[in-house]
């Protein structure tokens, strides 16, 4: 009995000991531990995996450059598998195990708007990379919520792109075609929403699921109407078979897509039929057609050279894009408030004229999002190459 | 504007310049689901087993004639044969390695075996090619035709012919040819079969090859029209189930009938009601069968027990 008392005793000195070790050697070298969780694999994971390697390697130069202020970063970076149950558990291990000072992601919607309440309630930030305006307002109040930032340019912005060039090319009658997805009806949703506001008239609405193998049943219906142009909002393989349907059905109508194709994979799935579809896109994968006096266009180049130099084969994208914007937004406040959540926050609800890949950045107390249509240019495909329409 | 809720009916615009390539569509659709569904029924007679690694084996045809023609840079037509002659090997040592094994197990763990199956493929697919979609070059690059008021691609002509030419190859197997009569016998009663001396082991390797054979065959026809990826085979392999359902599970022309009906139904409903019901009009045409015909249209009248 005796002899079990001191062992107890000696384990839980044992354990005292090197509990304040471990403590004093954290204290010591003060690392700034920042979570990120990325869908890197699963469906999505063609956005995903450019922000993961964007990330490691934005962190990893920082590191090498001698950190924030003197303070290295760590960074903790999860894949959720684009599973929204598996980002919930992720962000909870970040905020209670592993105890970051804020978080970066997730790629998607649906897997970053249950992480929203998690962060909400544990009063760290984060910076998504998805693109929904639900993730920094709250649906049914409109409030901005004021722990939650992103850096993905909103639908509504793409949109009006759109429409503004539909306007200033005289098309007013489009059809539409959308995937039966959250992508695709939150593009339909505000593809709706501001048709009245640039005097846009929606003749057809088509859908296809994404997984379908031929959408020529609903082109042959939009070929049918008295559309101008046919409007195209999806992701993945679907909207390269769109294109397809559309040259075989021999369709005189403009295709237009959304920023979701803005991807080599597209290009190489689509081939010859993606010739003269137009999109609103990200400026980076028009860098080099940029002028010189464009703000982002030096940083672009950067990025991209850095990035593709980094990854041997790999093709710098948007969506690298939005987590490169998210980890220097939230490292620059970290650089001018330090890691104190409530002071950091604020930092970045002040982040003003920040050059990024997205666009110039400008957010406020009611602006957790900090962009304008202006975020993005228009762009044609032709040969197989992104052109810029001036 | 208000939107009718039928804009093809409305005056001005004819439905039934429409209705033909529709059909067309629906066919071209119907056929893949077709050799889908018929892989899954060759299985099922020879073990009652319901494979559903079966889309798995079209996804490997379109993904290994994609390898052979991008990655090695044969000619088409060689890395199509080696592609359904290498989805044939993988079929037979399914059998022998997942299926074999464990044969005196009931018919329902052996099915979750083929789930297994399913998800190990599909993650070994992963590995090797990545989460990329692949395009396939069609087999014969020619500008689309003309049939009345429809387009016709010339690939939807391939599948169209291709699930014909399946069709006719397997009868005349199933009728003319010793091999056809045995698996024949082992779906119609495994025990007399054994004991007029056919190997039901062998019967049921055989059909696990002919039945990879044909799924990738659908694989390399469809790859040119829908691109092929990791996960092709999942709502394909739902697909030609519900046909296989539809149709009779057991009967190959019922393999057949179903696989069109669901394609033209899919079609026809995006056309004239709208693309958003599409699936939902397939699957509810399958229960409304279950519900009034439960063995299927070509079905054998569902047993008592």
């Amino acid at each position: 009995m005796k002899k079990l008392a001191i062992v107890i005793v000696f384990a839980a000195l044992a354990g005292i000991v090197a509990f304040s070790v471990a403590n004093t050697a954290e204290k010591a070298t003060e690392t700034y531990k920042i979570g990120a969780v990325i869908d890197a694999t699963g469906p999505q994971s063609g956005l995903g995996e450019p922000e993961k390697q964007t990330l490691t390697m934005l962190a990893d130069d920082l590191n090498a450059k001698g950190g924030i202020n003197g303070h290295k970063v760590e960074l903790i970076l999860y894949d959720n598998e684009n599973d929204a149950t598996k980002s919930v558990l992720l962000a909870k291990k970040l905020v209670n195990d592993d105890k970051v000072i804020a978080v970066i992601g997730t790629t998607t919607s649906p897997t970053t708007m249950p992480i929203v309440p998690i962060l909400s309630e544990a009063k760290l930030p984060l910076v998504s990379c998805a693109a929904s305006w639900k993730i920094v307002k709250d649906p049914d109040t409109q409030q901005t919520r004021p722990w939650i930032f992103k850096t993905a340019q909103s639908d509504s912005l793409a949109v009006s792109k759109i429409y503004e060039w539909c306007s200033q090319n005289k098309i007013s009658k489009v059809a539409l075609i959308t995937v039966s997805n959250a992508f695709g009806d939150s593009g339909l949703g505000e593809l709706k929403r501001l048709a009245a506001e640039f005097k846009i008239d929606i003749l057809d609405e088509e859908k296809f699921g994404d997984q379908d193998p031929d959408m020529t049943a609903q082109m042959t219906k939009i070929k049918g109407t008295n559309a101008q142009a046919v409007i195209c909002w999806a992701t993945g393989k679907g909207p390269a078979i769109v294109a397809k349907n559309l040259k075989d059905l021999g369709m005189t109508q403009k295709l237009i897509m959304s920023h979701g194709i803005a991807n080599q994979k597209f290009l190489d799935l689509a081939g010859d039929a993606a010739n003269g579809i137009i999109l609103p896109a990200g400026k980076l994968i028009v860098a080099d057609q940029l002028p010189v006096t464009d703000p982002q266009r030096k940083l672009l180049i950067d990025y991209k050279t850095r990035y593709e130099a980094k990854f041997p084969g790999a093709k710098v994208s948007t969506f690298g894009g939005h987590a490169y914007d998210a980890f220097m937004i939230l490292t620059d406040a970290l650089k001018k408030a330090g890691p104190e959540p409530e002071k950091l926050r604020a930092e970045i609800e002040k982040t003003k004229k920040h050059a990024g890949c997205g666009g110039i950045f400008n957010m406020s107390p009611t602006d957790h999002e900090g962009l304008t249509k202006d975020a993005f240019v228009m762009v044609q495909i032709q040969n197989g190459k992104w052109e810029l329409i001036k | 504007m208000p939107k009718p809720p039928f804009p093809c009916l409305e005056a001005g615009v004819g439905w039934h310049n429409q209705l033909i390539q529709y059909l067309v569509t629906g066919i071209t659709t119907g056929a893949i689901y077709a050799l889908v569904a018929l892989g899954f029924t060759i299985i099922y007679n020879a073990t009652e087993i319901i494979n559903f690694a079966q889309g798995e084996f079209v996804m490997l045809g379109g993904m290994i004639a994609v390898t052979m023609l991008a990655g090695l840079g044969l000619p088409l037509w060689l890395a199509v044969i080696l592609a359904i002659a290498a989805t044939m090997l993988i079929g037979l040592a399914f059998e022998r390695l997942a299926i074999r094994p464990v044969r005196k197990a009931s018919v329902m763990n052996l099915i979750i075996i083929t789930i297994g199956g399913s998800i190990l493929l599909k993650g070994a697919a992963m590995l090797i090619w990545g989460k990329d979609d692949h395009p396939l070059s069609a087999f014969t690059p020619a500008p689309p035709l003309h049939v009345f008021s429809a387009v016709v691609t010339t690939q939807s002509l391939w599948v169209m012919a291709g699930t014909v030419l399946a069709v006719i190859l397997l009868h005349v197997f199933y009728e003319r040819t010793i091999t056809g009569k045995a698996l024949r016998a082992c779906a119609f009663n495994p025990k007399a079969a054994r004991l007029c001396g056919i190997s039901v082991e062998r019967m049921i390797l055989f059909s696990f090859g002919l039945s990879a054979t044909l799924g990738a065959f659908a694989g390399v026809l469809i790859a040119p029209i829908t691109f092929t990826s990791y996960d092709v085979g999942t709502m394909l392999g739902l697909k030609g189930f519900c046909a296989a359902i539809l149709g009779g599970l057991g009967s190959n022309p019922g393999a057949i009938l179903g696989g069109l009906v669901i394609g033209v139904a899919e079609s026809l409903s995006s056309g004239y009601v709208s693309s958003g019901y599409k699936d939902a009009v397939a699957f509810l045409i399958l229960l409304l069968m279950l519900y009034f015909r439960p063995a299927g249209i070509l079905g054998k009248r569902a047993e008592k027990v």
